[in-house]
């Protein structure tokens, strides 16, 4: 179309999630009209964070320091460790500012499609957090799928033995949610979870 | 080409950014995937969980092509055993022994019909799915062996004839033997729990652990050997956390 080099743009474009080739192509073409002021500042942020971000040995974040800045923050509660599925999900909860504590990422939950067995998942240094002492509270904050709740289960288990309290986030009616669009499962775990409010 | 049927979901894997490859169980059609467009996104996901009964509809140009599906919602069993760790591991074996040990696309409407009622059942009261749920689900395994070809003869006892006092089976044959026609195999030999000749048994936890060990030994070498692929992983928790509650017996 316009050259080899704005093909392999256009084709490295349409790779990225939320593009296919048409909106590579216009993502490309916004990128070439002013090469100055988008496409090289963009080319350098991206060849520096690939050079400079790497996962934190500690809680498995991405960050461009190890231990990233989350584990590094004085004003963070360390008591407080949060088990998330994926870096995205500590992304939204960090996005929300509803955890002032630190993380644990696991890289996944236990799924026979994917081949995830417990071997795979990232929870040594959650364990050597919890023997090192010091954690008073630990906070499951998996999907509402089987597979994340078969890894809540299997996690409750395998913590069992630290003598420190397992929490799993809520699970129920959304915000801004009415009752009749909800389906039948989700109503059922919005009673199950209900609290006694007066 | 195009059905529409009732089907339970027995795996979803995400395909692309937002679809899925779904495995259902229909009556009439056996084991069937297809591509649902939009499957692994937010609004899509909470229908295709493995155990889910839908209102599917399968259209494809090609009867052999993967063919796209959509489907409704009509029984959220993975939603409503989600909290219960031992009916969640239950829901989560029975679909990947299904999903693994089944043939594409032949219909086994006796399979479909038991393990809609299984999961009626352990959905109905989670917490008490496994005194309910573990005879059914041992049954169910033992009748999805019949159905593919690799049944156990539990009619009489392979050495004696007798039909009563069976306590054993053949690990070789698959074929049921008594306590007295057991002998100085006896250590060979695997533990036959009552539960499986009478319905009305619910068996014990060590019942459900000689169970879950019975069944397993003959769909790890039969169903799944054939294929050249160990038991799924859920299987292997599920006996690992019945195991659990059968050691302080």
């Amino acid at each position: 179309m316009g050259g080899a080099d704005i093909d392999r743009l256009i084709a490295l474009l349409a790779r990225l999630p939320g593009l296919g080739p048409r909106s590579a192509r216009r993502a490309a073409l916004a990128l070439l009209r002013q090469p100055q002021t988008r496409m090289l500042p963009l080319a350098h942020a991206m060849e520096q964070a690939a050079r400079s971000v790497r996962t934190c040995s500690s809680c498995g974040n991405l960050d461009t320091r190890d231990p990233c800045t989350i584990c590094t923050d004085p004003a963070r509660d360390r008591g407080l460790v949060c088990v998330v599925e994926t870096v995205g999900d500590l992304w939204a909860l960090e996005r929300a500012g509803v955890h002032r504590g630190v993380y644990q990422v696991l890289g996944g939950t236990l799924s026979a499609l994917a081949g995830t067995g417990p071997d795979d998942l990232n929870l040594a240094p959650l364990l050597a957090r919890l023997d090192e002492g010091g954690v008073r509270e630990v906070i499951l904050a998996l999907g509402a799928t089987v597979e994340g709740a078969a890894t809540t289960h299997w996690l409750q288990d395998r913590l069992a033995g630290f003598d420190v309290p397992v929490s799993r986030v809520g699970q129920g009616v959304p915000m801004g949610g009415a009752l009749d669009v909800l389906d039948d499962g989700t109503l059922a775990a919005a009673l199950t979870a209900r609290k006694i409010c007066s | 080409m195009e059905w529409e049927a009732p089907a339970l979901v027995l795996s979803a894997a995400p395909y692309g950014e937002s679809s899925a490859i779904v495995h259902l169980l229909t009556e009439e059609h056996g084991l069937f995937h297809g591509l649902s467009r939009g499957g692994s996104a937010r609004a899509g996901r909470a229908l295709w969980q493995p155990g889910n009964l839908v209102r599917a509809v399968w259209r494809g140009r090609l009867p052999e092509q993967l063919g796209n599906l959509s489907g409704e919602l009509v029984h959220g069993s993975a939603a409503r055993v989600m909290a219960a760790p031992l009916a969640l591991a239950m829901l989560a074996s029975v679909c990947a022994v299904a999903d693994g040990s089944l043939p594409e696309r032949e219909p086994h409407p006796r399979i479909f019909h038991l393990l809609t009622r299984f999961f009626a059942l352990i959905s109905l009261d989670p917490e008490m799915a496994g005194w309910n749920g573990m005879a059914a689900l041992l049954r169910w395994e033992a009748c999805l062996l019949g159905d593919l070809g690799y049944g156990l003869d539990l009619s009489a006892c392979a050495v004696t004839g007798a039909t009563g006092g069976l306590a054993w089976v053949s690990p070789r044959t698959g074929r049921a033997v008594s306590d007295a026609g057991a002998g100085t195999w006896r250590p060979r030999l695997l533990r036959l729990p009552p539960l499986f000749l009478d319905e009305a048994d619910p068996g014990t936890s060590t019942d459900w652990q000689d169970g879950l060990r019975l069944t397993g030994h003959f769909l790890a070498r039969d169903a799944f050997g054939q294929h050249h692929r160990p038991l799924p992983a859920a299987r292997l928790r599920l006996a690992d956390m019945i195991g659990a509650m059968a050691a302080p017996d």
